[in-house]
């Protein structure tokens, strides 16, 4: 009984980052003009902000030119939602072996504020080690956001909080291009093909 | 990297699997209540069970407690639009006839106020509380946090 949901929502998630783009155009407007589709994520090589991964290092995007990419958001209070995409990916990554070493796959904080680089550290050893997890200011990852036309907000809840995110994996090439995106809960039969395709 | 996975399955061998039992109340079945390891007791756990209404009447799972969280609740994970939040639900639906299953990327159980931090291996007991059938407790299997579902041998793959 363990069906593996394939949830497609590709377009939906084009337009809920659209709205995001919307909501920074005055932040977009002192950028320079996407070359691209203004719904679909930036080419990395025109992302910039400056993040810190569990170990403590400075991560910026121009780090991940000349690999493969794989990028998603999340937050380490979610027992659900982050949990699930996180064994998906390590699932994903022992399907594809030692093809995936030079994979760069790494998850941003969208809960700063909760998940310093110690909590990250303490996270992500439960899954595969290839996974990398950056935080930082909140700014940064809100730049971070605005570069993968990315949403996230917090929300109040029950005398706590809890925060909405995309759900999606955003795949790049080694040039920084965009590629795909891997949907929330995605059948590995359709994911592990579009990783592969990125990767070589 | 099949360590963690192969460590997984070692861990369970010679424990009695609890989530692999079956219970029932009236016409329903209950089976595979599991939750995912926890770091520390802050963070919220997850429940996830399988329930199958036998009978000709649709009953609801109307609520859960156990005395390992203060403030348990039922929630659904819901993606619209890409982006993916988890609102309340009041009541998950046990249409007659049908298996509804708590499990990852759906209805959850959201265990808030956890009073102990949730080891691999080790279980809980939770009371479910339906609209019809009424209660009934049942043990939870903790498993790994990036586990996917008990293994059990009648599960239908
Ligand atoms: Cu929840």
């Amino acid at each position: 009984m363990r069906t593996r949901r394939a949830v497609i929502l590709g377009l939906g998630g084009v337009a809920g980052a659209l709205a995001f783009t919307l909501g920074l155009g005055a932040w977009r407007s002192r950028g320079t003009a996407p070359a691209t589709d203004p719904r679909l994520p930036l080419p990395i090589a025109e992302m910039d902000f400056t993040l810190t991964d569990q170990r403590g290092a400075t991560v910026r995007p121009s780090d991940w030119i000349g690999r493969p990419t794989m990028i998603f958001f999340g937050f380490t209070f979610c027992p659900d939602v982050c949990p699930t995409t996180l064994s998906d990916i390590s699932g994903w990554l022992e399907d594809l072996g030692p093809e995936a070493d030079r994979l760069n796959v790494t998850l941003i904080s969208v809960d700063p504020e909760r998940d310093t680089p110690a909590v990250l550290s303490d996270y992500l050893a439960n899954f595969d080690p290839r996974i990398t997890g950056l935080t930082g200011p909140l700014a940064e990852v809100e730049r971070a956001a605005a570069g993968f036309r990315a949403w996230f907000e917090k929300v109040p809840r029950d005398g706590d909080y809890t925060v909405n995110h995309t759900a999606g994996v955003f795949l790049f090439h080694p040039d920084g291009r965009f590629a795909s995106i891997i949907d929330y809960h995605e059948d590995r039969r359709f994911a592990v093909p579009k990783i592969r395709r990125t990767i070589s | 990297m099949r360590t963690p996975i192969l460590a997984a399955l070692l861990s369970l061998v010679g424990l009695p699997a609890l989530a692999c039992e079956t219970f029932t109340i009236g016409n329903l079945m209950i089976e595979h209540a599991w939750s995912r390891a926890t770091i520390g007791a802050e963070r919220p756990g997850v429940l996830y069970v399988e329930i199958t209404n036998t009978g000709s009447a649709d009953d609801a799972l109307v609520g859960i407690a156990t005395p390992v969280a203060g403030m348990p609740m039922l929630h659904e994970t819901v993606v619209t639009d890409g982006v993916a939040s988890m609102p309340h639900a009041m009541s998950v639906p046990v249409p007659a006839g049908q298996t509804v299953a708590l499990a990852p990327g759906g209805y959850h159980g959201m265990l808030m106020g956890l009073t102990t931090t949730l080891k691999e291996g080790e279980g809980f007991p939770v009371t479910l509380t339906f609209r019809d059938a009424g209660e009934v407790t049942v043990p939870v299997e903790v498993l790994s946090m990036r586990a996917e579902g008990p293994d059990c041998e009648h599960a239908g793959q």
